[in-house]
């Protein structure tokens, strides 16, 4: 029992002196070659308490995660969990010290049934020499499982037919299994419907009550203030914010993250009001199951916004418009030139351009080079022929000047691969493809989603730039604050269908929220 | 590297690696296989692979022998039998090609599967074909202007070494500098964005499939004037060859990755293995387990490049 470790901790808790914390960080710091990343990072966290960490990407909020799971190892600093001075090596060591990590991306066997991903490595044995696996306990043990997450699916179900929700409560399940003390939830909310989302807040409010202390990383500011008892923020690496949630606002939580104020977030607009001939025009177009009767238009430097839960059929309408999925029937109008069956060439040709809501998969070519990346959609323009020299002068200036306008940070466009970029300049590099082409239509599904505060606030000031300069632009996103900042007109989708159009002055917050679950509250 | 390494590491057991005669050898041995190697880079960059390249070669060297020898032969005799002949090389690559690409690219069928049936198919077709045109295993008696193409040389050079030249120029210079080459790689990494970008998917898959039937029928022009002989059997174990060659070099069996220089060095590696191994006094069963080896080595090398790369 280091003794002295436990009076320090008494000291620094002074209100609450016969509870000892269940996990303790003190003065942690961490350096990579040199560079220190956690200047001295400290928290508590209380049984059945929930911890909401929050910070900008690159703050040292991954890197306290990865000390506490073992991945990297602390330079100095303490950490006590539940009185012991616990020093993990490998992963291993976490999971033995009761603390579970519900990630982003889930760590489950698709191909598996639910309960062997549930007790996967600890199968039950028929008997002690026995080494075959007995189904019936297994199934008993797995049944416990999904009954203490409220999950109701057969444990012989394949875990590929679960919703990113029902798998997250897989996890969390497994979690229990292995007697966690300690679960970390890292952006649990990113891949769930807002149902399964209340689902999994309900169920860690019941974890809480089960004694079980909870870290809630997340971008979703509003998730933390709703779950969380106490809240962290840490911006380059050290704790700026540590308190009782209640005593803090949205507003300064912000803040205190970027280090200023919520109203500069959102870029002014040079022309708003002022917007030129139609652009856009959606008429009727309906696929069945897909969308029906959508109609709307954007016209020339207007910036019009598409609200609505995920599953309303938004990212839907973007790949009908660009011609990636098919649609039945209606009008799909740009610059008065029809497109009967568009066709993503067609779509580009006829000056469209689309950011998809996975930039990984469908946006970049991540071993490429930034320069790879950027010049691919413009290729065409500057060749005369598809086997013919690229005349690759002027699209060189082209591509240092993006990289100026849009401030991308890299070293070298034609050797810095993609993937070593952030997220926000990973976007940028997207949003750069489409600017060489200079686009009368530019479509956005969720630009800035996973960015943090301050690469949203650049990405959508190069959006507001782009319609500054005259492109219309269809913006999909599921934060309301984004498209109230950013939109002149927000229009509501639910279940296929167009609801209201909400014009910019309208803007009221609950306003939007309502049209768009209007009718799963209604019927 | 690697080569300097291994060159000198045989160079002690047998000296005559080093000898210029050798020099000679391998220089005239790369040439064909590095035509090859060069279409199956095209290929393996769109994230495909070729599997038929082989039995295309058999195929054509069987079908132009019959136009073209002597005893027998459709235009026997005729001045235009060689040039025919040619043509039946390349027309016949160009076909196969063709249609592994638009298997691949059009119907979305992996292509390790379409070109392993193609293989089949073609190479059974060659040996059919032989059997109905002759009574003997092989078509011989070639005439002397088709030979000369294998050791024959124009202005001092070597024609094969001309050939091959050309082929890696060309090859070379659509990769880096052209369209085609921006498209093949960006199918290669990463098909979706590629699409969503304007790139003509499925016409760039197919290209590169004709390219490497193109390929491999100028190889199988240059082993078949070297053989002086039409066989079904021209290039029966070089496919591993092919595209061992091609990721010793450096080119990805996961997309994306390869140069006209990968392909080069790889082809001269495992040439300059299989002569060093064969100065060495091994059996062909030892040259075997030591080649595959390697080319297991390199594919491994692929798989933990590839790893790390994600991981970052």
């Amino acid at each position: 029992m280091p003794t002295k470790t436990a009076m320090s901790l008494d000291q620094a808790r002074p209100a609450d002196v016969r509870r000892l914390p269940l996990l303790s960080l003190r003065d942690v710091t961490k350096s990579f070659f040199g560079v220190m990343v956690l200047h001295g990072v400290s928290f508590d966290l209380q049984a059945g308490e929930v911890v909401g960490l929050v910070g900008q990407n690159g703050s040292g909020k991954s890197t306290t995660m990865n000390i506490l799971g073992g991945v990297h190892q602390r330079d100095s600093g303490e950490i006590v969990i539940g009185g012991t001075h616990y020093k993990p090596r490998v992963p291993r060591d976490a999971e033995d010290a009761g603390i579970a990590f519900i990630q982003q991306e889930l760590n489950i066997f698709a191909n598996l049934s639910v309960e062997e991903n549930l007790l996967m490595g600890r199968f039950p044995q028929l008997g002690k020499w026995l080494p075959v696996i007995s189904f019936g306990r297994l199934r008993e043990r797995a049944r416990q499982l999904l009954a203490a997450v409220d999950l109701n699916v057969s444990p012989q179900a394949s875990a590929s037919t679960l919703s990113p929700g029902e798998r997250q409560l897989v996890e969390i399940a497994k979690a229990l299994s292995l007697n966690a003390k300690i679960i970390i939830f890292d952006e649990p909310t990113t891949s769930l419907t807002s149902r399964e989302s209340e689902r999994l807040f309900a169920l860690i409010e019941r974890l809480r009550y089960q004694g079980i202390g909870i870290i809630y990383i997340s971008h979703l500011l509003a998730d933390v203030m709703r779950l969380a008892d106490q809240i962290v923020v840490l911006r380059d690496g050290q704790v700026v914010w540590r308190g009782p949630k209640v005593t803090i606002t949205v507003d300064n939580l912000v803040t205190a993250m970027v280090g200023r104020s919520i109203e500069t977030l959102f870029p002014s607009r040079s022309r708003r009001g002022t917007t030129g001939p139609t652009v856009l025009e959606v008429e009727r177009v309906s696929q069945p199951g897909v969308v029906r009767n959508v109609s709307f238009s954007v016209a020339e430097g207007e910036i019009v916004g598409i609200a609505g839960l995920m599953g309303s059929g938004r990212t839907e309408l973007a790949r009908i418009l660009f011609g990636l999925d098919p649609f039945e029937s209606g009008r799909v109008v740009v610059t008065g030139r029809p497109f009967v069956k568009p066709e993503p060439r067609a779509c580009i040709a006829g000056g469209m351009a689309f950011l998809t809501e996975d930039r990984r998969q469908e946006g970049l070519m991540m071993d490429g080079s930034v320069a790879a990346n950027l010049e691919l959609a413009a290729l065409p323009e500057h060749v005369r022929g598809i086997s013919s020299r690229i005349q690759d002068r002027g699209l060189r200036q082209r591509m240092l000047a993006l990289k100026e306008q849009l401030d991308i940070k890299s070293r070298d466009l034609w050797v810095t691969p993609v993937r070593t970029l952030s997220g926000g300049n990973q976007q940028k590099v997207v949003i750069g493809k489409w600017l060489l082409r200079q686009p009368k239509l530019f479509i956005l599904d969720e630009p800035t989603r996973g960015l943090d505060v301050g690469a949203k606030e650049e990405v959508n000031k190069a959006i507001a730039q782009l319609a500054d300069a005259g492109t219309a632009v269809l913006m999909i996103s599921s934060e309301l604050e984004e498209l109230m900042g950013m939109c002149d007109r927000v229009v509501v989708m639910n279940r296929g269908e167009l609801g209201r159009i909400i014009e910019r002055s309208a803007f009221e917050r609950e306003a939007i929220v309502k049209a768009a679950i209007w009718k799963g509250i209604g019927t | 590297m690697l080569l300097t390494v291994y060159v000198i590491g045989v160079a002690i057991f047998v000296p005559q690696i080093l000898s210029l005669e050798t020099l000679r050898e391998v220089a005239i041995a790369v040439l064909p296989l590095l035509v090859a190697v060069i279409g199956e880079t095209f290929v393996l960059i769109v994230a495909g692979i070729d599997l038929s390249m082989t039995a295309v070669m058999g195929r054509g060297s069987v079908v132009a022998a019959s136009i073209m020898t002597g005893t027998g032969g459709y235009l026997a005799g005729n001045p235009v039998a060689v040039p025919v002949g040619i043509v039946a090389f390349v027309v016949i690559g160009l076909l196969v090609g063709l249609f592994n690409g638009i298997c691949a690219a059009r119907l979305r069928m992996p292509s390790f599967m379409v070109s392993l049936a193609t293989m089949m198919f073609v190479g059974g077709l060659a040996v059919w074909y032989t059997s109905w045109h002759t009574r003997s295993v092989s078509i011989s008696n070639l005439p002397e202007v088709f030979r000369r193409i294998g050791y024959g040389a124009v202005f001092g050079m070597p024609i094969s070494f001309l050939l091959a030249s050309a082929v890696a120029l060309i090859a070379h210079s659509t990769l880096s500098r052209t369209l085609l080459g921006r498209w093949l790689y960006a199918v290669g990494r990463n098909e979706k964005a590629a699409r969503i970008s304007g790139v003509p998917v499925e016409r760039v898959v197919t290209t590169a499939f004709v390219i490497s039937g193109a390929c491999a029928a100028i190889a199988a022009i240059i082993y078949t004037s070297r053989i002086e002989t039409g066989t079904p059997v021209l290039a029966q174990n070089l496919l591993l060859d092919i595209i061992g060659a091609a990721v010793i070099g450096g080119v990805s069996l996961f997309g994306g990755r390869g140069t006209v220089m990968a392909a080069l060095m790889g082809a001269l590696f495992l040439t300059v293995l299989d002569k060093g191994l064969q100065l060495l006094g091994l059996s062909l069963f030892m040259v075997l387990t030591v080649k595959g080896s390697v080319i297991l080595l390199a594919a491994v090398l692929d798989v933990a490049r590839q790893r790390w790369s994600e991981l970052r």
